[in-house]
């Protein structure tokens, strides 16, 4: 039914004739080649715009350069290990608070007044006290990356079918088997969920990080190359950024698609 | 026995939140902790300065920049994404750019928009409009795409007009995506203006904190982290109310499903 | 009148609809019955334009059917998904009337009120669809689609996904319906005992790639009840000539 509504709407690149499968290629291709057209007969400023071929050109040669690889593994390590220390604590917080009246009531408040601050604005402070290195870029992150775990884990619990705990019940299951078998895997899909976004944050503030305060890594590289006045360097970077957060969130994507496969939204045959 | 229960949860809830802050108090206060002043140092810096002269100075500017920035790509990614929603071929072209902004860390543009509109007011709305319009534009198609076919069969089979399908199918069809990616957006333009103002500014919330730390006003720099804190949680909740006036229907339906 | 002139459909590369040729006659009740995943759904979606067949065509007085018809009314089987959430009852029954410029807001209001009453809902017309019981929703959505004054109201397994006392009670107020405002009804359904029941003649469709295996005039008196009519001889034998031919069994005695 809707291949017969898509014609109507709007008539895109070459109308109907071209395949779906080539049209993100060609989209890529056409945006790209627009920009580069607009900056080449000088609508955009070549100061400010490189030409995209050009951007691609520079990246090609950051990639033989052992600086890039440099930076790209701090942010990358930095990045992993906060997201491992979040998912930890937050996972372990939110399975407490899903599972315990009590502990839930006692934080419900420290929550929802902590977790509006804006993880950035806590960066003076950490560098203050943490100092200039990897251990407050890992700090932060980490803080940032908790709060979408643990909220996503504590839905989670809270959600998991009272039916499926009444039937373990009925069969007996204790209750620590209960929490193990039956209460966390129905709420993995959200904890899933949760990594995800935090994976996300995480990455946003490691570059924060890099970029404000200028602690090694992708962002501090972007960093040097603007006040170097490096302009195809800087959008290189950038370039290089977008790509690693994209591959970061298909890695995801993947990962839970694999795990979850029993998930109904994972499933390829229902519709 | 349920009744005493409840009151427990209740008087733990309200309980925990003043036991922790009495325990920093307690904590700091014979401390004399440089970077952990008393809490009585912190809130004399909260009253004198940011809530006396730095409300027009400082925070006045920072909201501005966000609710401009915000409501400026809320306009144009709902605009986009309903060109990209409704078009399917529109939107697979555009697929692999629209996601490549969308995982681009935000912060990577700050440089970005140094460079090429400097460090006014107007390269930072920019900068928070341009950050903020990927989720919103994601969540709007994602929400127009999501819309279930006998809706607008529905609609189609009545005869009911193409601008009264946007209107009055679509749009509130999209309406609770746009709300999530809206929630998304607002604490990334958070994030944006307090790190502009961090790297680059004369006035701001993010300025003021940053200076304070660079002349080693703790107190003034605690109680700026707190006021951010203020901003966000109000800016949420200012979201969450009109949502839940916009949205009401969403809400019933949801609960009626369970 | 209506008529499915060697209509066919493809899906891709699938067959689902072969060839089909039936006519609606003004004022008549007929059923379109058929085994699960025949294109029942298909052959009504293409009758009411909302799906163009890849042959054959579709005629209303003559003129072939491109898009949907201001004559033809629908009624989907999910009523959960054709009715707007966001609307109230009464927002959803006047929806598809907001642009007839020949009713003022007074002749518009007593319209709705009245489809609504004649479908017993109304009480409910305040309130939103999913604050309703699913009979009440499908009542919902055959209140807008008599609201509309179409010449044809088409069906599609409009109670497949109710109980089966509301079934019931669904099915003697389509025919009380079916009375008071003089249409065409064009009726899918899976249920050989809701064909025979309602229709005065009844569509039996084979497995896809579909055709029509038969058509049958029903002898049953105009007026049913859902306890004599069902013990009628007329209406057993209807029933079983129905079943053995989808099932595809030869019929005994």
């Amino acid at each position: 039914m809707m291949e017969d509504r898509a014609k109507t709407p709007t008539r895109f690149l070459l109308g109907a004739t071209v395949p779906e499968s080539a049209l993100p290629w060609l989209g890529t291709l056409a945006a790209i080649a627009l920009v580069d057209l607009a900056v080449r007969i000088g609508m955009l400023p070549a100061a400010f715009f490189p030409p995209p071929s050009v951007m691609f050109v520079t990246l090609g040669a950051l990639l033989g350069t052992a600086s890039f690889w440099h930076g790209l593994w701090d942010t990358l390590w930095t990045w992993a290990a906060s997201l491992g220390a979040a998912a930890v604590l937050g996972i372990a917080l939110g399975v407490g608070m899903g599972a315990s009246r009590y502990l839930y009531a006692s934080l419900r408040l420290v929550v929802e007044f902590l977790r509006p601050i804006p993880s950035v604005a806590l960066i003076p402070a950490v560098i203050l006290v943490i100092g200039v290195d990897f251990g407050s870029k890992i700090f932060l992150a980490a803080f940032a990356a908790f709060w979408p775990i643990l909220i996503q884990t504590i839905y989670g619990m809270h959600d998991v079918e009272p039916q499926a705990m009444d039937t373990a019940r009925a069969y007996g299951m204790p209750g620590r088997d209960r929490l193990l078998r039956v209460a966390l895997p129905s709420a993995s899909p959200y904890v899933g969920t949760g990594i995800r976004i935090g994976s996300a944050v995480a990455l946003i503030i490691v570059v924060t990080m890099e970029i404000v305060v200028g602690i090694p890594g992708l962002g501090e590289l972007i960093l040097q190359a603007r006040q170097g006045a490096n302009v195809e360097r800087t959008y290189a970077l950038i370039l290089a950024a977008g790509l690693l957060g994209m591959s970061l969130n298909l890695g995801f994507a993947r990962l839970e698609a694999r795990l979850l496969f029993w998930h109904p939204s994972h499933r390829k045959d229902t519709r | 026995m349920k009744r005493n229960g409840r009151t427990v949860l209740i008087a733990l809830e309200i309980a925990t939140p003043f036991v922790l802050v009495t325990l920093y108090a307690l904590w700091a206060a014979p401390r004399d902790s440089f970077f952990f002043p008393p809490l009585g140092e912190i809130l004399a810096a909260l009253r004198a300065d940011w809530f006396g002269e730095r409300i027009l100075s400082d925070i006045w500017p920072s909201i501005r920049r966000i609710l401009l920035g915000f409501s400026l790509s809320a306009i144009l990614a709902v605009g986009l994404g309903f060109a990209l929603g409704l078009s399917r071929r529109a939107r697979i072209a555009t697929a692999p750019l629209v996601e490549f902004f969308r995982a681009l860390p935000p912060p990577a543009l700050l440089p970005l928009t140094i460079l090429v509109l400097g460090v006014g007011d107007v390269a930072k709305v920019l900068l928070i409009a341009l950050v903020c319009l990927f989720p919103i534009l994601q969540n709007t198609i994602a929400g127009i795409t999501g819309i279930d076919p006998t809706l607008r069969e529905t609609a189609r089979m009545y005869g009911i007009t193409r601008r009264g399908e946007l209107l009055h199918v679509v749009l509130p069809g999209a309406l609770p995506a746009i709300f999530a990616g809206l929630r998304t957006s607002l604490s990334l333009a958070v994030i944006m203006m307090v790190i502009s103002e961090f790297v680059a500014a004369s006035n701001g919330i993010g300025f003021g904190i940053w200076q304070a730390k660079r002349l080693f006003d703790i107190p003034l720099m605690w109680s700026g982290i707190i006021i951010l804190g203020i901003l966000g949680y109000i800016l949420n909740m200012a979201l969450l109310q009109i949502e839940s006036r916009v949205l009401a229907w969403h809400r019933g339906a949801r609960k009626a499903a369970e | 009148m209506l008529a499915v002139e060697q209509l066919g459909r493809d899906f891709g590369a699938v067959r689902a609809i072969a060839e089909i040729s039936v006519t609606f006659e003004p004022d008549r009740f007929t059923c379109i019955v058929g085994p699960s995943g025949c294109g029942k759904t298909t052959l009504l979606k293409c009758i009411s334009g909302l799906l163009p067949p890849s042959r054959g065509r579709v005629t209303l007085h003559g003129r072939p059917v491109t898009r949907p018809p201001r004559e033809m009314a629908l009624v989907f089987q999910d009523y959960s998904r054709s009715l707007f959430p966001w609307m109230t009852v009464r927002d959803n029954v006047a929806f598809p009337l907001r642009k007839r410029r020949d009713l003022d807001a007074a002749a518009l209001r007593e319209l709705v009120e009245e489809s609504l009453a004649a479908v017993g809902l109304s009480d409910a017309i305040g309130r939103y669809p999913w604050q309703l019981s699913g009979g009440m929703q499908q009542r919902t959505a055959i209140a807008r689609a008599i609201a509309y004054q179409p010449e044809i109201l088409l069906m599609d397994e409009p109670f497949a996904s109710v109980d089966a006392q509301t079934r019931a009670d669904l099915e003697d107020l389509i025919l009380a319906i079916r009375r008071r405002y003089s249409m065409t009804v064009v009726f899918v359904t899976h249920d050989i005992d809701e064909s025979v029941y309602l229709g005065d003649r009844v569509v039996v469709l084979g497995p896809p790639p579909t055709q029509v295996k038969e058509v049958l005039e029903v002898g049953l008196p105009a007026e049913r009840d859902q306890i004599t009519t069902k013990k009628d001889p007329e209406f057993l034998r209807l029933r079983s000539h129905v079943f053995a031919n989808i099932m595809n069994r030869e019929e005994q005695g």
